[in-house]
């Protein structure tokens, strides 16, 4: 045949079709690993009290779980499609945590994992993240809001990023291997969500009138919702005391010293917009949350929960 | 700008054309600083802004499921499929930019509706099953499609195809896959996949584009190695791979006249409803204007965005310079 050119790969393109009915392992992303904590220690460390385990683990996954989802709603209506790949990208490193994060939960304490009918095959992580009401959801609310304009954005990526990277850095130390292994791991994907969100901050509040407009805006937004981050629920603070969490009080200082750095750069004055009120003294690590976290998850939920026994 | 402007010995305009004639019959590729007609380069570009705009308006059906994705594991599949849409949407946009045509120029051409994207696009996706069904049928028609371009006369267009085929490959796989792990769950979700296999079926062979008969501009594309088969030939080609895919699954394919003929080698089949396929291509397919209208909205609510990374990037220029 005249027409085959000089790309040796041609028989392998042609083929793409070969391998769809032969069980070939290497075919499918994540197919491999049923078990997301496969082959981790999950032995739980002397002296540490399994169920409050588990409910820091809700706590560090669930405001994976929310962030992750909120960014993944960008996809295909990112400014450019850089941004659009960019925001992918950490909703995938967020999911991957949670992941993580809610499997740890339920191999500390089964009691948290919600009881799914007989038969059905949904993994203790799924039956977490799709049949929980959202009471049950300790997520901080930062995570949860709807979203808004691309400065809304970039200023809650921002937020939660310099906040969750500070006590991940100590995380590492965690005397729970899954947590100090998740967080290893975290600590570079959490680095790189703050570079991406401080660097368009920078550029937004130096760009034109309206992108530093917007900008401010959104950070008197947020900014109500950034004490919360720092307040220590009582089971961060038993977490902390048996060395296998972190108390978010103690990250303050190094946070917005982090922060200020990236205002500073920005040349734009921190919010003076005042913190926001829970409910009766309560807020999301308690499980009250506002009303967007409802129908974020009836949305998330509703394939899962119609089919309990489907196998996905 | 072309070659021949500057360089001091400048070839008569046929004796670039017989080189252009041969490179092409060699085989060999055409590059960005070789002469090329103009007719050539007008066809290239609008069949690579067409197969970009594709992509990133294919981003929008699939990613209708991303919120709902029923497993942590499915919903990072997705996730990252169409991500990857995202990035084959950036090789063929900057493959478009060798031949002198910005993305932004492609993309107000598309919302002014002056070019256009794959009609498959315009189908609704409607249950979680469309996504496998998307990547079974659909991808695997766009891999039938694509690969032979990764052999294409053009340089920078056959390199970005040969990433794009792997990646289109990698998420034919994972959408069988979903189909085959549904369809060992229940009745329900068996029920499921067969809907949407029924619905997504004839809009996949329509992917081929028109019979070779009513195809005007395939001889053309043949002649010049941009184009590699007919439309035909491919619709061929996809039937045959699919039957057998389709028997391993359990599912049925919606055509009554879809039958091995032993003396062809080949399954005869039935047409697809072409003129709904003219209808989409027309803007009236059933998701046309949403999809127009989301990526018109994208575009405009990310303006602000873009000009204010311009005006920080020029004050930074300013600043060093």
């Amino acid at each position: 045949m005249t027409d085959h050119i000089q790309t040796p790969a041609e028989d392998e393109h042609d083929s793409a079709y070969a391998g769809l009915l032969v069980n070939d392992a290497h075919w499918a992303f994540g197919t491999d690993f049923e078990d997301p904590l496969a082959g981790v220690d999950t032995t739980i460390p002397e002296g540490v009290d399994g169920p409050t385990l588990a409910v820091y683990a809700l706590m560090l996954g669930d405001d994976a779980l929310v962030m992750s989802h909120r960014v993944s709603e960008w996809t295909s209506r990112a400014p450019d499609l850089e941004d659009d790949i960019a925001l992918s990208n950490i909703s995938l490193d967020l999911l991957g945590q949670a992941r993580l994060l809610l499997a740890r939960a339920a191999k500390a304490d089964g009691s948290v994992v919600p009881v799914l009918p007989e038969g059905s095959p949904a993994p203790p992580e799924d039956a977490l993240a799709y049949f929980r009401e959202s009471h049950a959801f300790r997520n901080v609310r930062l995570a949860e809001l709807d979203n808004g304009d691309f400065a809304e954005a970039t200023v809650r990526v921002l937020l939660f990023s310099v906040w969750r990277l500070a006590i991940w850095e100590r995380l590492r130390e965690s005397r729970d291997h899954v947590l100090a292994a998740v967080a290893t791991k975290g600590v570079k994907e959490l680095a790189y969500h703050r570079d991406y969100a401080a660097r368009w901050f920078v550029t937004l509040a130096r760009g034109t009138d309206e992108s530093r407009a917007r900008l401010v805006a959104a950070l008197d937004l947020l900014w109500p919702l950034w004490p919360e981050l720092f307040d220590t629920h009582p089971v961060e603070a038993a977490a902390a005391a048996s060395g296998v969490g972190v108390d978010p009080a103690g990250v303050r200082e190094a946070a917005e010293a982090v922060l200020d750095q990236v205002l500073a750069a920005a040349d734009v004055p921190r919010s003076e917009a005042p913190r926001r009120a829970g409910v009766l003294g309560r807020t999301g690590r308690d499980g009250t949350h506002g009303e967007p976290l409802g129908r974020m998850l009836a949305e998330m939920q509703s394939v899962a929960r119609a089919h309990p026994r489907g196998q996905w | 700008m072309t070659l021949t402007e500057t360089a001091p010995d400048r070839e008569s305009d046929e004796a670039l054309e017989r080189r252009f004639e041969a490179t092409i019959a060699r085989n060999d590729r055409i590059e960005p600083r070789d002469w090329m007609p103009e007719g050539y380069r007008r066809t290239l570009v609008r069949q690579i802004a067409q197969h970009a705009h594709s992509e990133i308006i294919g981003m929008q059906p699939e990613g209708n499921w991303i919120a709902r994705a029923p497993s942590l594991r499915r919903k990072a599949i997705l996730l990252a499929k169409v991500q990857d849409e995202a990035g084959h949407g950036l090789y063929l946009y900057s493959a478009a930019e060798t031949l002198g045509v910005s993305r932004l120029e492609l993309t107000e051409l598309l919302l002014a509706g002056k070019q256009k994207y794959s009609s498959i696009f315009n189908y609704p996706t409607l249950s979680y099953a469309d996504v496998g069904t998307i990547g079974w049928l659909v991808d695997g028609a766009a891999i039938c499609n694509q690969v032979p371009l990764c052999r294409t006369s053009y340089g920078p267009y056959g390199r970005a195809m040969i990433r794009v085929c792997k990646e289109e490959s990698f998420h034919q796989r994972q959408g069988y896959e979903l189909l085959t792990t549904m369809m060992r769950g229940t009745d329900e979700q068996r029920a499921m996949v067969q809907e949407s296999v029924d619905r997504f079926w004839w809009p996949a062979l329509m992917m081929f584009g028109p019979p070779d008969a009513d195809s005007p501009n395939t001889a053309q594309s043949m002649a010049w190695g941009i184009k590699r088969n007919t439309n035909d030939e491919l619709r061929q080609k996809f039937v045959d791979m699919s039957v057998p895919q389709a028997k391993a699954l359990g599912v049925t394919l919606p055509d009554p006249e879809l039958v091995w003929n032993e003396e062809r080698g080949h399954h005869d089949f039935g047409q697809p409803d072409w003129e709904e396929f003219m209808e989409g291509v027309r803007g009236n397919g059933p998701c046309n204007a949403q999809r127009m209208e989301h990526r018109r909205r994208a575009h405009e609510d990310g303006a602000w965005v873009r000009e204010a990374a311009m005006a920080y990037a020029s004050r930074q220029d300013g600043a060093t310079a």
